[in-house]
């Protein structure tokens, strides 16, 4: 079984991508919110061009019209003065507004010193005074002050106004403009809540992609995505993954038959040789001379040996089959409290025969979801570990406890601890500190129980059990957060 | 007792057949799993030792369970160049009673092979346990040696309960940490020397004659006679 040689640390990483927390930052990074965003964009340009046109064509097309109504009317009137002059004019204008049953139309007839001659205005408005033919101005009009559109013309010495009473007119573009006014807060719900609908929608179609994706990087190669049946782009793209995951599946399956192959092709012919050697130690008998005992000296030495690499050899795999994850499998709900009594319990006997204290501090129950043999088999590499390193006399303390993320495992001794360079180290496989070279070990200790603690997510820390002493200890923690 | 050897590997077979049979038992041996099925399903063995892996189409998983299929109860016990757990589990649920793995030592092997061919029966389970002086009850889980009572721990009362159930046996210190801790790793340290020696200092203190007896290279052994 895996040793450690000195001490190790583990630093983690993977865990399991967070579900949808909030944040403006993180919210930009959503595709969904970006399409969204666009989304609302597009809607939003679309729905100001179709007001403008709108309102061109509505309030606009009123507009224009008042003025072509009083150009022509403009134009016929300085016809008739070409015919019948000034009285003409004056007759002709008195005959419009007699019947202009409406009372719409304003005109205003003076001559050079601004004697009114004809027309409905009382006198000429200052706005009027302004160079230019056309002018939109307030005028007194029939004793109620009005918007009225204007044109001026000059007659030779005469100076004539046309215009129209435009209150009505405004009446109506104040229509259209309130109008407007409620169609763009439409715009801007139907925009959002568009949206919204679009956002949702994507990340519904994302969702199985997204859930198999985390059950793949969890260590279930098993998983695949669910296809919508729509042959969309987005059912192109989860066949595609599938067949990736399909191909990976089948790579895998090729690992872990070439593992099954090695443990095989190894342990075989090591069996074959371990079962030479005991035959040939059970052939020989009591060895009678001095040369005779040497010999079986050294086929037990052989035999050891030979131990020996198949327990390095068991340790490789075990990391292996851990950090392949497929052992998540097979990961059950568990109490977590009698696991590591029972370890302590197996180790404080290892403790109490090199005069160590092995104190326990466990919680009644601690539920989690794991896989119970692995986890044991990390915290005793983490007893064996402290109960190797400690002094003689030395405490080890195992505790545990529930914490709002999880499980907190931790491993104290007061034995050497480990510098800080060699603590960036233990974890990798065969590391061994130079302190701990003196000590039996492989080097695998940490690395299953760093491989451990990645397949459930979590991390191993080392740190100083006593900072600051000459000789600070080690505690090694064992963070498994809840799945 | 007459068992039957299903290992296509010729010098593993040979030095495990060798072995049984020095150790008094007649062995039968089948090269690939479908002899081995033919011979197992046709005449009574005390004892089934099979690889795991087999060649012929019928491994040793499939020929145990077409065996149990069959209503076949005789022991099995794999022997396995495959050690990872699930390996174990699988040899288990197929209908296998013990999982060795290879290499092993042979007195692993023979502890195993013993203790598998004499199971206590089931359908009288007896509620006392004794050896020589010593008393162990399962119901009152109490223990005592000549009329005296001895405390033990519940974990004590578990490895001295399985030592005197294979009472005269030799009993591995891999099968007390399997079965006593329910531990399928090497523990690295001799843990389990330790709390042997534990319990033997409160069993034998104060008595002549130690019960619980050290067998060099394999294991322990409780039984009478010293």
């Amino acid at each position: 079984m895996p040793r450690r040689g000195g001490h190790g640390s583990g630093q983690l990483r993977r865990r399991p991508a967070p579900g949808p927390a909030l944040g403006l930052p993180r919210l930009l990074k959503s595709a969904g919110f970006r399409f969204a965003l666009l989304f609302a964009a597009i809607f939003s340009c679309a729905a100001v061009a179709l007001v403008a046109v709108l309102w061109w064509a509505t309030a606009g097309a009123l507009d224009r019209q008042t003025d072509v109504a009083i150009r022509s009317d403009a134009i016929a009137l300085a016809e008739r003065w070409r015919e019948a002059g000034v009285t003409g004019l004056a007759e002709a204008i008195e005959d419009r507004l007699a019947v202009d049953v409406e009372n719409e139309a304003i005109y205003l007839l003076t001559d050079a010193e601004g004697r009114r001659l004809a027309g409905n205005l009382d006198r000429w408005p200052a706005a009027a005074e302004e160079p230019g033919a056309w002018f939109r101005t307030r005028v007194l009009h029939d004793g109620v002050a009005t918007e009225a559109r204007l044109h001026r013309m000059e007659l030779s010495d005469l100076r004539l106004l046309v215009g129209r009473d435009e209150t009505e007119r405004q009446q109506l573009r104040r229509l259209i403009t309130e109008g407007v006014i409620w169609a763009s807060g439409a715009v801007i719900v139907f925009a959002l809540v568009g949206a919204w609908l679009l956002r949702e929608a994507l990340q519904r179609r994302m969702r199985p992609v997204f859930v198999t994706i985390t059950a793949i990087a969890g260590g279930d190669l098993s998983s695949r995505v669910v296809l919508s049946g729509r042959g969309d782009e987005f059912d192109r793209l989860a066949a595609t993954m599938n067949t990736m995951l399909d191909r990976i599946g089948t790579l895998m399956e090729g690992v872990r038959g070439v593992s099954d192959a090695i443990a095989h092709d190894l342990r075989t012919p090591i069996a074959r040789a371990r079962a030479k050697l005991e035959d040939a130690l059970a052939d020989a008998g009591e060895p009678a001379s001095a040369e005779g005992a040497a010999l079986r000296a050294a086929v037990e030495q052989g035999i050891a040996d030979l131990d020996g690499i198949t327990r390095i050899f068991q340790a490789l795999l075990r990391i292996a089959e851990a950090e392949a994850g497929a052992r998540r499998a097979a990961f059950a709900p568990l109490d977590l409290a009698p696991v590591l009594a029972d370890a302590a319990e197996i180790y404080e006997a290892a403790a109490e025969a090199r005069g160590q204290h092995l104190v326990t501090e466990l919680p009644e129950r601690l539920e989690m979801v794991g896989d119970r043999d692995l986890l044991l088999q990390a915290v005793a590499n983490l007893l064996d570990n402290a109960i190797k390193f400690s002094p003689s006399g030395g405490t080890v303390q195992l505790s545990a406890r529930a914490t709002p993320d999880g499980v907190e495992v931790a491993v104290t001794d007061n034995g050497p601890g480990l510098s800080p360079e060699d603590r960036a180290h233990a974890g990798e496989r065969f590391f061994r500190a130079d302190k701990a070279r003196a000590t039996p070990g492989s080097g695998l200790g940490l690395s299953l129980v760093r491989a451990v603690a990645h397949l459930h997510a979590g991390e191993l820390v080392l740190e100083d059990a006593m900072p600051g002493r000459a000789c600070p200890g080690l505690r090694a923690v064992l963070r498994l957060p809840r799945p | 007792m007459r068992i039957l050897l299903v290992e296509d590997d010729a010098e593993v077979a040979r030095f495990v057949k060798k072995g049984l049979q020095e150790a008094g038992h007649t062995v039968e041996h089948a090269a690939n799993g479908r002899d081995g099925l033919f011979l197992a399903a046709s005449e009574q063995f005390d004892l089934l030792v099979l690889d795991r892996m087999l060649p012929g189409g019928v491994d040793g998983v499939r020929l145990v369970e077409t065996l149990r299929s069959q209503g076949n109860r005789t022991p099995v016990l794999f022997l396995s160049a495959l050690s990872a757990v699930d390996e174990r589990v699988k040899g288990l649920k197929a209908g296998g009673d013990d999982y060795l793995v290879k290499p092993f030592a042979f007195a692993e092997l023979l502890a195993r092979v013993e203790a598998l061919g004499r199971r206590p029966s089931v359908d009288a389970p007896a509620t006392k346990l004794r050896v020589a002086d010593l008393e162990l009850d399962l119901l009152s889980r109490t223990v005592t040696r000549a009329g005296k009572r001895i405390d033990v721990q519940p974990r004590e009362f578990r490895l001295l309960e399985h030592l005197m159930r294979h009472a005269g046996q030799v009993v591995t210190r891999t099968m007390l940490l399997e079965n006593v801790w329910d531990y399928h790793f090497d523990p690295q340290t001799n843990v389990i020397d330790v709390h042997v020696s534990r319990l033997r200092q409160k069993l034998d203190k104060g008595f002549d004659r130690p019960l619980i007896h050290t067998v060099r290279n394999a294991g322990y052994m409780i039984r009478a006679e010293p």
